[in-house]
């Protein structure tokens, strides 16, 4: 594990600490607490994506499991919540294993359908389901999570609890990457048949890590079902898999960090286009919510199109560019 | 105890939502044979043309033959614009990059439709009256016949341009082998521009002749371009004469698990054969798997 990453984890431990000090307000902690989950989400994503190569629609459709078994088992079982909560990160991993087997041997566009297709049967299930999963009136009722009789009862502990769940999943994934299989996975990325002469197993390293992926993903979906207490099968179409994607393609799909930063910027991005509604209601320009997946998707284009190795390298490069622009025209003189 | 006239009835439903499923996998086809690409914005055609055909029929009340041109015309153009400005400039493209840009263009679209239509979904009257015909027993729209009508006359036309076009034999070319393509002579960018073009069109029309019966909202793009797309694997992927087998294959195996399974998971069932063909024969039912080896993905 590098130094630099060490640095890293220790400013964001930093920098969480000390937010409820500073955000008093229960709302913006909330909003605080979604991007824990959404940069939980990503960090398994990103592993997949950006290390493996290997692209997911379907992580909304982990985010599903994890967060229904959280949900039933505990209300219609009354099983311990982290009983839950390990049942469905197991369930997760085994679904992982069946999906991966087979549509990991599949590439490029035909792992992305099949990725969307998988997410797509898990959303119609949970609606069409009504017996179990309550169809699109949901779950209620979902009782919280206690750590030794510590009941996770306020805003400022969920939050502290959620992002030393990202810090530990943070932790785990840059040690992955610097561990023998980290170097395998990236080998893969560039070219799967170099890395399988060179006695990197493909097909199992691959499989891995989407089952890596898929726990925090479903890690990621049970501490929702936890914190919010109710749950309906709108949040995990096949949109929030999109959106996920656009979250690690903005940090950069290539760095675990750019994941992180990816997940905050995007999930802090609502907020920031509620205050500039605001700020554009004082001209007369009506800005709905409903204009949100319009944003989403202009800045996954031009992200896409223009900052391919995301939007801190993309900004670092036109800088650069401009200074050598300026340079040159300073040697004209 | 199924009656016979049920069975028939599932038969023309499932035939009526095949032919849109055969549509939007020809429209797959032609972008993948032309670049190699599976474009994820395909469903958004579809909503596209099915959103503007209610405007101009329902709202600026022009006659159908007309509102038809028109729509198709201008979602042919949103295709064009779609390669011009998000697939022609990108440099050195990976097969990871191609596809989130195209489904960055499929939430625009839908982002697009959703702040000019709104989320209700739309009514639009039928081409030559709504009062159904008695077929054998079994109730059959006149709208459905349109599709069908449709349909093979796309397919006709479809195979008179490639066979016998000069355009369209260089399509032909390109797909096969693009740089020999270039190097008699084909331009390949135009190719390429062209393929969207057409592609766009025969979504646009897909959406114009269903939305009478589906009554179209905003929000269907995705699932449309999903079962497409089966039908294109399912027919082995590039091969147009196969998605229009597998296309109404697919919308009977639909209308059949609907009435006899539950049509609560009706969607899930053409997913499940989706999922179930690309593991076990991605070359599809009608494709070779010789042939398959040949292509990238």
């Amino acid at each position: 594990m590098n130094v630099k990453d060490y640095y890293g984890i220790g400013f964001l431990a930093a920098i969480v600490a000390a937010l409820p000090f500073m955000v008093a307000n229960d709302y913006y902690l909330g909003i605080l607490i979604f991007t824990a989950l959404n940069c939980l989400t990503c960090i398994g994503l990103c592993l997949l994506l950006g290390y493996a190569g290997q692209i997911s629609m379907g992580h909304s459709a982990f985010l599903a499991i994890g967060a229904y078994s959280s949900a039933l088992f505990t209300t219609k079982l009354g099983w311990n919540p982290w009983a839950a909560m390990g049942a469905g990160m197991a369930i997760s991993m085994v679904v992982a294993v069946l999906v991966g087997l087979p549509t990991l041997k599949l590439k490029g566009h035909y792992l992305a359908m099949a990725t969307l297709g998988f997410a797509s049967i898990v959303h119609v299930v949970c609606v069409a389901a009504v017996d179990i999963t309550g169809g699109p009136s949901g779950v209620s009722n979902i009782p919280r999570l206690s750590l030794f009789g510590f009941e996770l009862n306020t805003d400022t502990r969920i939050f502290y609890f959620c992002w030393t769940m990202v810090i530990l999943g943070l932790y785990l994934a840059v040690n992955l990457i610097h561990s023998r299989v980290g170097r395998g996975l990236q080998a893969i990325h560039g070219s799967e048949d170099a890395a399988s002469s060179l006695g990197v197993n493909i097909t199992v390293d691959k499989i891995k890590i989407f089952v890596l992926s898929a726990a925090f993903a479903s890690l990621s979906g049970s501490l929702y079902a936890h914190y919010v207490l109710y749950i309906d099968p709108g949040p995990f179409d096949v949109m929030h898999s999109v959106l996920l994607i656009t979250m690690v393609a903005v940090g950069g799909i290539h760095s675990i960090w750019g994941a992180i930063t990816g997940a905050t910027l995007l999930s802090l991005l609502p907020e920031g286009l509620s205050f500039l509604s605001e700020g554009l209601a004082k001209f007369n320009i009506q800005y709905k919510t409903d204009y949100d997946t319009l944003v989403y998707g202009g800045i996954l284009l031009v992200i896409m199109l223009f900052m391919p190795e995301g939007l801190f390298d993309g900004l670092r490069r036109s800088t650069a560019m401009v200074f050598r622009l300026n340079g040159e025209k300073g040697q004209g003189k | 105890m199924m009656e016979h006239s049920d069975i028939l009835q599932y038969l023309i439903m499932g035939v009526q939502s095949g032919c849109i499923y055969a549509l939007v996998a020809m429209g797959f086809n032609m972008i993948y044979n032309a670049t190699g690409i599976i474009n994820f914005a395909q469903g958004e055609f579809v909503v596209l043309g099915g959103l503007l055909m209610v405007t101009l029929t329902m709202t600026v009340q022009l006659p159908i033959p007309l509102a038809f041109i028109t729509t198709t015309a201008a979602v042919t153009l949103a295709g064009i614009a779609m390669e011009r400005f998000t697939i022609n400039p990108v440099k050195n493209p990976t097969v990871l990059r191609l596809i989130i840009i195209t489904i960055a263009v499929s939430i625009i679209m839908k982002g697009i439709a959703m702040g000019v239509w709104g989320k209700s979904s739309y009514f639009m009257r039928h081409f030559s009256g709504s009062e159904s015909l008695d077929f054998f027993g079994a109730t059959i729209l006149p709208q459905t016949l349109w599709i069908m009508g449709i349909l093979v006359l796309i397919v006709a036309l479809y195979i008179f341009f490639f066979n016998y076009t000069m355009t369209g034999k260089c399509m032909r070319a390109c797909a096969i082998n693009r740089d020999a393509a270039r190097l008699s002579g084909i331009n390949d960018r135009r190719m390429v521009m062209l393929s969207f073009a057409l592609s766009a069109g025969i979504g646009a029309i897909a959406g114009i002749i269903i939305t009478p019966i589906i009554q179209m909202d905003y929000a269907r793009g995705a699932l449309l371009g999903i079962k497409g797309f089966g039908a294109a694997v399912l027919g082995g992927l590039g091969n147009s004469m196969g998605a229009i087998m597998a296309g109404v294959l697919l919308g009977v195996l639909e209308a059949a698990s609907a009435g006899f399974i539950s049509s609560h998971y009706m969607d899930a069932i053409a997913l499940f054969v989706l999922l179930l063909v690309l593991f076990t024969r991605p070359s599809g039912i009608f494709g070779s798997s010789a042939a398959m080896k040949l292509k990238e993905f």
